[in-house]
């Protein structure tokens, strides 16, 4: 499977936009929009698994707890819906900060409140 | 209209109900079809099929079958493979519904109504259910569903699958000639379209409906999210599973202690009262020896099957499972499995099968195969009456450390051993067979329900039926059977020692006591594990019915467990017990396995490796034990 330089942890985050960032590193309890989903070679099905339930360009991500030991896995409210992740899954999901979009889209928690 | 497969089904249209994971789909099921319910398997492979029967206000006679929940038409696990193939009508031995009734969550309508609309394209009559309005409504999410049936151009209907007028609506929406048939042509190839287009397609469609309805916010679950900031916690999670596990157990021995007594106590009555309106005769024998001595042996188990079932479909019911498979995520990954192997090995500690079953809903065939060939080494139900026998009658009555009890704590232990086996074989296996292998988790967290009582009460229903039908059928077939062995041929005139000894089962254990010998079994115990094969509890009734036929006086079953108190050896009862952690499983777990892996390989290497197990396990235990003095 895959070429052997290729890792099964494709968490490099692209680093073309200064504030996205994959899922994986993502502060808990902080809210992000999705920015795009790919998988890795190993695993290429992950993306249309993880578009699937829900992690689309544009949706709304917030980690929600790590656990112990070592972070593995998370858990994810992605939308309405709350999923555990692997950290390897979570690092297919790029995303960037709501505050770094420029808040075009409210953030989900003051929405709720109003 | 072209259908792959055509049978010939009596009782009516067909209706499916189709849905995502934990939209309540399985509650409006039962609220549709009450007790009125069939639970098999599809042709050729084993998921559970759920069909049901209802009748219209108008009196039309509807078959209901509820689908494995799915996320999307392009199937990742058997399960939902079955759920597009009976879409599709491409599945064996089953006709295309005639009609879909998509049952969508209020409280989540952005990702259910994806599906919603991949339905809709495959052309077949569609309605919506719009399903827990209630708890939508609760969190200030209003649906107006007039104007989603416009938007989606379907009809809508809202159902409360909680309280039982819930579906009045949906009842009366079934009446209605014009939803039988469909606006659009019915596709009949596969879902060929590009996957990631669609689902991005769709997934704009919904944000634009759900935009026109004024409900394009994410609402948390507050209540929820607080619960799970203690559920989840790093440390606290953990420790409240391990002591919600610990609580299950002990409630299984503690709470089924008083019924248990009454059905021990009925058993014996009516054993007495035959006894006594029968001559004495080979008959009197079979009846009151054979029949019941052997099933009240293994029904007076019935109430810690229903505690420990009672556990599991709660905890399922209410969301619970899943939160703990994400606890144990971290150990399952460090023995080659993710969290996903969780449930199935929790629900193999009420039964293997169903726990082997339940296996289908891991993606990775590695995984899947693992899972399954550990499964029989979790707790089944099915040992429980061997582990209560034993330790009714060799470990003390008392308390530990003021809140224990020592006998629970036993228990406890031997289902640790059992995890602890099972955590071994799974780490070896791994050592061999998981390089390049990426397990995915990617598992949903549902909100917390309190668990509703119809739900419990039907699914702790459909397992006693089940308990009770091996009880009735195989247990009962094989326990008269171990009577015939037992009693034939009968002793030569003039001898001494006890009918038995002279008998085939006699032979047959004295054959295998050789063999069993090292690891301390007696005969009786030898021939009572052969058919403990058929199933395991048998080993308890076989015993009942070994003794009470070796015994010279009058001794009847209830009697078992001093009688072996007296005449086996500590380090013989803890022998038995390390058997039965590992214990050579049934025939109908093997026969499952069999069908799950598609040959006789599996099982065979399961036998194989289960048998070595507990012959070692118990070899160690007895030699241990007799170092300690405890022979």
């Amino acid at each position: 499977m895959g070429k052997p330089e290729q890792s099964t942890y494709p968490s490099t985050p692209r680093m073309n936009k200064k504030s996205l960032f994959t899922l994986d590193q993502a502060e808990n309890y902080r809210p992000y929009v999705i920015h795009s989903v790919d998988a890795p070679s190993i695993a290429p099905e992950w993306q249309a698994w993880l578009e699937e339930i829900g992690f689309i360009p544009g949706e709304h991500v917030m980690v929600m707890a790590r656990s112990l030991p070592g972070g593995d896995p998370i858990v994810v409210r992605v939308g309405a819906s709350t999923f555990a992740l692997r950290l390897a899954e979570a690092a297919c999901v790029h995303v960037q900060a709501i505050a770094a979009i420029g808040t075009l889209e409210a953030d989900p928690l003051a929405s709720a409140a109003a | 209209m072209k259908q792959s497969v055509i049978h010939v089904h009596l009782g009516g249209p067909l209706v499916a109900l189709l849905g995502n994971p934990n939209c309540g789909k399985t509650a409006l099921f039962n609220l549709l079809t009450g007790s009125r319910q069939k639970v098999a398997n599809y042709a050729g492979v084993t998921v559970e099929r759920k069909e049901g029967k209802l009748t219209t206000p108008a009196g039309k006679q509807l078959r209901v079958l509820d689908l494995p929940g799915t996320y999307s038409l392009h199937p990742r696990s058997p399960d939902e493979r079955v759920t597009c193939d009976v879409l599709t009508g491409h599945a064996t031995g089953e006709k295309r519904p005639d009609l879909v009734i998509c049952v969508v969550d209020a409280t989540n309508l952005r990702r259910n109504l994806r599906l919603v609309l991949a339905v809709k394209r495959l052309g077949l009559p569609c309605i919506v259910a719009l399903n827990m309005t209630d708890l939508a409504e609760q969190r200030g999410i209003h649906v107006d569903v007039a104007a989603l049936a416009a938007a989606l151009e379907l009809p809508v209907v809202n159902t409360v699958a909680v309280n039982s007028a819930g579906a009045a609506p949906l009842l009366t929406l079934l009446d209605q000639p014009e939803i039988w048939r469909s606006k659009l042509a019915l596709a009949t190839g596969g879902i060929a379209e590009a996957r990631s287009a669609a689902i991005e397609a769709d997934h704009d469609a919904v944000r634009r409906i759900l935009q026109r309805l004024g409900l394009d916010q994410n609402i948390p679950h507050l209540l929820s999210d607080r619960i799970d900031r203690v559920v989840l916690h790093p440390v606290g999670g953990p420790a409240l599973l391990a002591l919600v596990l610990f609580l299950v157990f002990q409630a299984v021995f503690a709470w089924a202690a008083v019924p248990m007594g009454w059905i021990d106590a009925a058993t014996s009555v009516i054993a007495n009262s035959i006894s006594a309106m029968l001559p004495s005769n080979w008959f009197k024998s079979l009846i009151v020896d054979g029949v019941i001595a052997g099933a009240g042996g293994v029904v007076v188990f019935l109430p810690q099957i229903i505690i420990l079932f009672f556990f599991i479909l709660v905890l399922e019911e209410s969301g619970y499972l899943p939160r703990a498979a994400f606890l144990l995520d971290r150990l399952m990954g460090g023995v080659g499995l993710s969290g996903r192997s969780f449930i199935p090995l929790l629900s193999s500690f009420a039964c293997a099968i169903p726990g082997i079953m339940a296996a289908r809903t891991i993606a990775n065939p590695r995984d899947r195969l693992v899972t399954i060939m550990i499964a029989p080494m979790m707790t089944c139900s099915a040992r429980l009456p061997v582990y209560a026998l034993l330790i009714g009658a060799f470990i003390p009555h008392r308390e530990v450390g003021g809140i224990f009890e020592l006998q629970g704590l036993v228990l406890f232990c031997l289902y640790v051993a059992g995890i602890v086996g099972a955590l071994v074989v799974a780490w070896v296996l791994k050592r061999f067979t998981a390089r390049n292998q990426v397990h995915p988790l990617m598992m949903e967290l549902p909100i917390y329900h309190w668990p509703r009582v119809r739900n419990i009460a039907i699914g702790l229903w459909q397992r006693v039926v089940i308990f009770m039908k091996r009880v009735g059928g195989i247990i009962l077939v094989l326990t008269v059977l171990l009577w015939f062995l037992a009693s034939f041929p009968a002793p030569p005139p003039g001898a001494t020692g006890a009918p038995i000894e002279y008998s085939f089962a006699g032979w047959l254990g004295r054959g295998l006591a050789v063999i069993f010998a090292p690891i301390g079994f007696n005969w009786q115990i030898s021939i009572a594990l052969v058919p403990g094969m058929a199933a395991r509890e048998v080993a308890v009734s076989a015993l009942g019915t070994v003794y009470a036929l070796s015994a010279t006086g009058d001794n009847t079953a209830g009697a078992l467990m001093p009688l072996i108190a007296k005449s086996w050896s500590l380090a013989t009862a803890l022998s038995l017990l390390a058997w039965y952690v590992f214990a050579p499983q049934c025939l109908a777990t093997l026969a499952t396995v069999k069908r799950e892996t598609g040959g006789w390989t599996m099982p065979l290497v399961m036998a194989a490796y289960l048998f070595s197990l507990a012959y070692l396990a118990s070899f160690i235990t007895y030699r241990l034990a007799l170092a300690a003095g405890l022979g």
